[in-house]
């Protein structure tokens, strides 16, 4: 277990006006379990990376010192054999990020746990051993070989936290290691960690409800600099919850009154009957009206992306028909400015869904494919990066956003070309409380201005507090071959 | 695991047990030295000697074919590249068709290239399908003393490569969702590509940025010395593997030498 003591600390990236995080004095102490909160851009990933020792002296400015059990993390990169240790822990950090699948290095599951050794130097006939040590600590139910092409999202994460356990860091370090995950992966990882009795652990999270049985101490950092609050949840949760809740930290008790409709929805903007995508959708059946939020659940694998791509006219159903806007042509036989005309679709990943460098320009490609005049285009693009807080952004590329940032620009885009229907695949995953807020009331008004929503979720506050209507789909029939991922907010 | 080159000989076959290095090096030196000769015999007896040797790396020659399946096209149009484009068009003649007169000197030329093709492409095959990624890698590093920061590297990535394929589905279906599509316009189609391919090569790069962090966490390419987890050793079997490659590539070359149909390449 390691002793962590920060003085004055501080970051500056290298070609940055503003420090990334400053002014941090704090101290743990062996075998603490720190929950480190704070607002979007606090600097809490930063901190996280100094303490991997990932902040290298060219890519940036450092202030004060930072120490783990007496060294500085720069120096002492990484984690030390923990062969020259008297408890058989080493110093030093090991650190899960959010994305299992770059975090996996090899073919198979026990290769993967052996990469870090092997890169320690650790003996061979050493490696197997802590291999399988740390696979039962993480409790990754599958032989060493399984491919690690074939594991789930939340199996994925347990094996990546298999991977630097083996390393036995006196310090474990988790930024956000459940944001990709859907709820029965994220449920695994809680499970792991709370199984864990041997580091001292610094976890990022902006589920704090999930995160609490976890951790024994909350330290929140203060946007700009210094430590805003520190001591036990309780305590701080009571002093500064509601503040905290308002910057987007979930703080536990702090709900959402429902928005919900009061008006039965009008006639259907679209109607699938028993579509069907081979290996990827059993036959469904149903139908969004005007003026009505659905909310599509279901677990894992049961097709439900795939549902949201036929009713957006993005996929050809294998099998039944979609029918739409009184059009006699199915939604993907349209031509896709008549497409987003009528239907929008938001994407579980925006990036995938941007094509120019600059946000304007972002907002302004629908319009001008659906032929409006530049003065039109400008007054759209205008109207939208004010209603969804866009505007200071409006020059920036956007790949350089923020999580939610991102989500806000590809819902606005779709509201770009006025379309009656959104379909949006988990639109609130692993978004901040503030960003949350704004896109359920956002929602909410559009469901009232008379759009049909259909919103693809796994999230079960979004479905108890502006969902209309629910329609769970199936059981899972194999693995949904379309990307689970999700690039989720950066902090 | 979803890659194309996946492992599909049986794994105890006695050539298919030998060192990935071993292999790879008795393919090239074998394969490389018939490129020397126009000629279709040295190819063809090189091209008997790797189909007789095929039932020693355990793959069925059903599996072969499966997999070299792709060559066929390429012989395909290598025979119909030389019957439209040969400049010498000797021998007797065999079909009268103007300017692309077939004759017996521009079959042998074509089959002599199909058999080269053939010849320097199954060996390849062969050591592909029964090597896994992971054991080429290590023996890479271990065997021929490759950097692993290349070797290991290069396995990291190609465990990415399969998320390609639905990425790119993705991206192509969010362009259509975006209001842009091509219809029925050559010009705006290459553009859609070539956009949705920048696209993929920046969440590409991205992601293996990522990866290049949390590989730099984990010690990689740390300067410390590495350990092996997986042990490959270079045995007497294995250097009696290549040395074969060389004799046998040498003795063929020596067979159409000394039947005088030897036609150097320059």
């Amino acid at each position: 277990m390691s002793e962590v003591v920060l003085r004055g600390f501080g970051w500056r990236h290298a070609g940055r006006r503003a420090w990334a995080v400053r002014d941090v004095d704090l101290r743990i102490a062996h075998g603490e379990r720190v929950l480190l909160l704070g607002p979007s851009g606090a600097g809490k990933s930063t901190l996280l990376a100094a303490l991997a020792g990932l902040l290298p002296d060219d890519s940036g400015e450092a202030a004060g010192t930072i120490e783990i059990d007496g060294l500085d993390p720069r120096t002492h990169r990484g984690v030390r054999s923990p062969e020259t240790s008297a408890d058989g822990w080493s110093s030093g950090a090991g650190i899960v990020f959010q994305d299992p699948q770059t975090q996996l290095v090899m073919a198979r599951s026990g290769d993967d746990v052996a990469f870090g050794l092997e890169n320690r130097g650790v003996p061979p006939a050493r490696i197997w051993p802590w291999v399988s040590d740390a696979l039962d600590r993480v409790g990754f139910p599958y032989p060493i070989t399984r491919s690690t092409a074939a594991l789930s999202g939340g199996e994925a994460q347990r094996l990546a936290l298999a991977g630097v356990l083996a390393l036995r860091p006196g310090l474990l370090l988790l930024d956000e290691p459940t944001a990709n995950l859907d709820p029965d992966g994220a449920a695994l990882i809680r499970e792991s960690l709370g199984s864990l009795r041997d580091q001292t652990m610094i976890l990022v999270e902006h589920r704090v409800a999930e995160a609490l049985p976890l951790i024994d101490r909350v330290v929140v950092l203060e946007p700009g600099g210094g430590v805003r609050a520190d001591g036990p949840p309780e305590l701080v949760f009571a002093a500064y919850g509601d503040r905290l809740a308002d910057e987007g930290v979930w703080v536990p008790g702090f709900t959402v009154p429902p928005l919900k409709s009061g008006r039965t929805a009008g006639p259907d903007l679209v109607r699938a009957s028993q579509v069907a995508v081979a290996q990827r959708l059993a036959p469904v059946s149903l139908g969004v009206g005007e003026g009505e939020v659905l909310a599509v659940t279901g677990p894992n694998g049961a097709g439900k992306s795939t549902l949201a791509l036929v009713l957006g006219g993005l996929l050809a159903p294998t099998g039944g028909q979609v029918r739409g806007f009184g059009d006699d042509r199915p939604p993907h036989r349209w031509r896709a400015a008549t497409l987003t005309g009528r239907i929008g679709s938001v994407f579980q990943n925006p990036e995938h869904q941007f094509v120019t460098a600059r946000v304007a320009d972002e907002l302004a490609v629908g319009p001008r494919r659906l032929g409006r005049s530049a003065d039109e285009v400008e007054r759209i693009v205008d109207d939208l990066l004010d209603q969804l807080r866009l505007a200071k952004l409006a020059g920036a590329n956007p790949y350089t956003l923020s999580g939610g940032e991102a989500r806000r620009l590809s819902v606005a885009t779709a509201l770009a070309t006025a379309p009656r229907l959104l379909v949006l695949d988990e639109p609130t995953f692993g978004q901040d409380r503030r960003t949350w807020i704004e896109l359920i009331t956002l929602l909410s008004t559009l469901r009232d201005d008379g759009h049909g929503i259909v919103a693809v979720t796994h999230d079960d506050d979004f479905v108890q507090t502006v969902a209309d209507r629910t329609f769970p789909l199936g059981t899972a029939r194999r693995r949904d071959p379309l990307p689970q991922r999700h690039p989720g907010g950066r902090s | 695991m979803t890659l194309a080159l996946q492992a599909i000989a049986d794994p105890s076959a006695p050539l298919a047990r030998r060192n990935p290095v071993a292999k790879l090096a008795a393919a090239l030196l074998f394969s490389l030295p018939l490129i020397s000769t126009l000629d279709p015999l040295t190819p063809a007896i090189a091209l008997a000697i790797e189909l007789a040797a095929v039932p020693f790396f355990g793959v069925r020659y059903a599996t072969l074919v499966r997999r070299a399946w792709p060559l066929l096209i390429g012989a395909f149009g290598l025979l119909v590249t030389m019957v439209l484009f040969a400049a010498e068009r000797n021998g007797t003649l065999l079909l009268d068709l103007g300017p692309f007169d077939v004759t017996t000197g521009v079959l042998t030329a074509a089959l002599g290239l199909i058999l080269r093709l053939f010849a320097v492409a199954v060996p390849g095959v062969l050591v592909f399908a029964t090597t896994d990624p992971t054991d080429l890698a290590d023996a890479l590093v271990q065997n021929a003393k490759a950097p692993a920061r290349f070797a290991i590297g290069a396995l990291a990535a190609f465990r990415l490569l399969p998320l390609l394929g639905a990425e790119w589905q993705m991206l192509t279906l969010a362009r259509r969702a975006r209001g842009i599509d091509a219809g029925h316009n050559p010009v705006a189609a290459l553009r859609l590509f070539v956009s949705t391919a920048f696209a993929l090569l920046v969440g590409a790069l991205r992601r293996g940025g990522r990866l290049a962090v949390a590989m730099d966490a984990r010690g990689f390419d740390s300067g410390a010395p590495r350990s092996y987890a997986r042990r490959q050793i270079f045995r007497p079997a294995d250097t009696a593997l290549v040395v074969s490659a060389v004799a046998l590539s040498t003795l063929t070359l020596a067979v159409t030498i000394s039947l005088g149909l030897f036609r150097p390449i320059i």
